[in-house]
């Protein structure tokens, strides 16, 4: 249902995202994982057409965001990481317009408008000015506003962001219920939330992925490895063998192969140094090592960095992250 | 158009939701009003004077379109929408971007094209209640003489295409940035050059005189305060108007880049 391929997007020198690929199947939910500036936003802003990436390409429902953007922007539902909202005009007013640019048939709007107010429960205040609605109220009404078109495709940026606990599980529930009918990205810096929310996991730190995977996936593997990367010049096969044997490896997975080099990834035993051991192996077999470097940070030191920041704001979910 | 009239029809609403639209107005009712006054108080002075100097009863009736109309248009309206249409178009763009529903408009199925011409649509929606209110003070004319109709459809046409212009500069320049203040204030500063222009080429009648002359916003009014509609101004201002529209347009896109 979204399709991004090797997204890279510059703002002048600086790079946000650099070379992202992934997909999102029908019906899925995937959660966007990283610290503040790892290019979340920025990603789903070229998804959503908001920004024309530097390089790449995205896909919504089979459509090029770029070639095509207004067929594109039919098939999506965005919410920013700050709610689109004219504080001046009130909760109905304003989701019957967003109805109207958003091409809803004109004798629908009013039973679309209602239905996702009841929703997003804004019913209540649906004669309020949406500017003295409190925060909670303004992301429910932000939600009601990219779900009104009926899209296929939500994207929401920290859809949890600043909402107190009681209003986050409400907000996780009401977008568990909206998969399956509608495919969605949404972005968070907090660990627990995607496994609550997601059934798959992306990773992304200084604009690269570094780690994909379901939630469960995840958390075994940073149950504790040290990662190396191996290149190498010789028959893959074997040399994947070779390494597997290494005392204190886990688990090698086979990353990129360039002319006749491959690079491996070594997982290996937490606080074993293996890295003299798997240059040994790959030396005394004869074939040529070129590279052998620990992977820049571990996942766990990416969750713990993303981690760290839960602690204060939700006990409760830190909790039971740690128990896992 | 379904999507233009929809952006108008907010952007319209939004004025009226905030004090800007009620103070634009009520300063615009409060100044042309006492201008108007003035030009007409004047002007029955200087006929009583006409009539009494001898003229008598056969003398002909001072043109109220030369006396009034004119100076009116020319030396009043146009400097008080020098201060004005900033304050209308500041918000077109700066308050979007500020807001972050720039957001909702960039990423729905509607185009640049589309939304720029539905918020150009709405603030011109706006001005044209302002020239509906002068023209509530100029049928009052109608009472005390008879001017001649067609020029005052001429200014009226004149006194549109020129609050449009510069509608559609104050609109490009709110485009740059998320500040309204910074939008207004560079706008006027803006449209006030474009306004003076033409005085440093009479001083010069070189090429570059012409051309001065040529782009600046008054010297076309000129012909349509009179009451004359020459095809010559109608292209200029049209063409500032179509200049700016596409000057916001290319600036839109620009911000696809960067998010500004
Ligand atoms: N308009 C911009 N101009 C220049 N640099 C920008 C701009 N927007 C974002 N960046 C930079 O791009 C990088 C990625 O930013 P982005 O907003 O995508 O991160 P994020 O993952 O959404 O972070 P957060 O969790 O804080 O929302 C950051 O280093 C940021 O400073
Ligand atoms: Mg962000």
């Amino acid at each position: 249902m979204i399709e991004v391929e090797g997204l890279t997007k510059r703002y002048g020198a600086t790079v946000a995202v650099s070379d992202i690929s992934f997909q999102v199947q029908k019906g899925e939910i995937l959660g966007f994982l990283g610290p503040n500036g790892a290019g979340k936003t920025t990603t789903m802003r070229v998804i959503t057409g908001f920004l024309t990436p530097s390089e790449g390409s995205a896909r919504v429902a089979g459509v090029d965001v770029v070639e095509k953007p207004l067929e594109a922007k039919r098939h999506l539902g965005y919410l920013p990481e700050n709610p689109p909202v004219y504080p001046e005009m009130k909760v109905r007013e304003y989701l019957t317009f967003v109805a109207r640019i958003k091409g809803v048939a004109r004798g629908e709007i009013k039973k679309r408008v209602e239905e996702v107010a009841e929703k997003c429960a804004v019913t209540d205040v649906q004669n309020r000015q949406i500017g003295k609605l409190s925060k909670g109220y303004r992301q429910r009404v932000g939600l009601a506003q990219a779900l009104v078109h009926d899209p296929d495709v939500l994207v929401l940026d920290e859809p949890t962001a600043g909402l107190d606990p009681k209003q986050i599980i409400e907000t996780r529930d009401l977008i568990r219920g909206l998969a399956g009918r509608h495919t969605i990205i949404l972005s968070t810096h907090i660990l627990p939330e995607v496994s609550k929310t997601c059934q798959r996991v992306l990773v992304i730190n200084q604009g690269k992925v570094v780690a994909e995977g379901t939630p469960d996936e995840l958390t075994r593997r940073l149950q504790g490895y040290e990662t190396v990367l191996v290149t190498a010049e010789g028959p893959a096969p074997e040399i994947m063998d070779r390494l597997q044997q290494v005392g204190g490896v886990n688990l090698v997975e086979p990353r990129e192969a360039a002319d006749s080099r491959v690079t491996f990834e070594v997982h290996a035993e937490k606080g074993q140094d293996v890295r003299a051991d798997l240059a040994r192996a790959v030396v005394e077999s004869g074939w040529k090592l070129f590279e052998l470097k620990t992977s820049g940070l571990s996942l766990e030191d990416i969750f713990l960095k993303l981690t760290t920041k839960d602690l204060s704001e939700e006990p409760a979910a830190a909790h039971a992250a740690a128990v896992q | 158009m379904r999507n233009i009239l929809a952006i108008a029809g907010k952007e319209l609403r939004a004025y009226f939701y905030s004090p800007i639209a009620y103070l634009v107005m009520a300063f615009y009712t409060v100044l042309c009003g006492f201008f108007f006054y003035s030009f007409v108080a004047t002007y029955q002075m200087e006929s009583f004077r006409m009539q009494a100097m001898g003229g008598g009863m056969g003398a002909p009736p001072m043109n109220l379109n030369e006396y009034i109309i004119r100076p009116l248009f020319e030396g009043v309206l146009s400097v008080i929408l020098l201060l004005l249409i900033p304050l209308i178009t500041m918000r077109l763009y700066a308050e979007e971007k500020r807001a972050g529903t720039i957001e909702l408009l960039a990423t729905s199925p509607v185009t640049d094209g589309q939304i720029i011409l539905g918020k150009f649509l709405g603030a011109l929606s706006l001005f044209a209640v302002l020239v509906l209110l002068t023209f509530v003070y100029i049928g009052t004319l109608f009472v005390y003489g008879n001017p001649s109709f067609k020029p005052l459809l001429a200014t009226a046409l004149g006194y549109f295409l020129f609050g449009g212009a510069l509608m559609s500069i104050g609109m490009w320049i709110s485009t740059f940035t998320k500040n309204q203040i910074i939008a207004a204030g560079v706008s006027f500063a803006v449209l006030l050059l474009l306004y003076v222009v033409d005085w440093v080429s009479s001083y010069s009648f070189s090429t570059v005189g012409r051309v001065l002359a040529y782009i600046g916003v008054t010297t076309h009014f000129d012909n349509f305060a009179k009451g004359v509609i020459d095809l010559r101004d109608v292209v200029y201002y049209v063409s500032v108007i179509v200049l700016g529209l596409f000057l916001t347009a290319r600036s839109v896109e620009a911000l696809k880049g960067r998010a500004g």
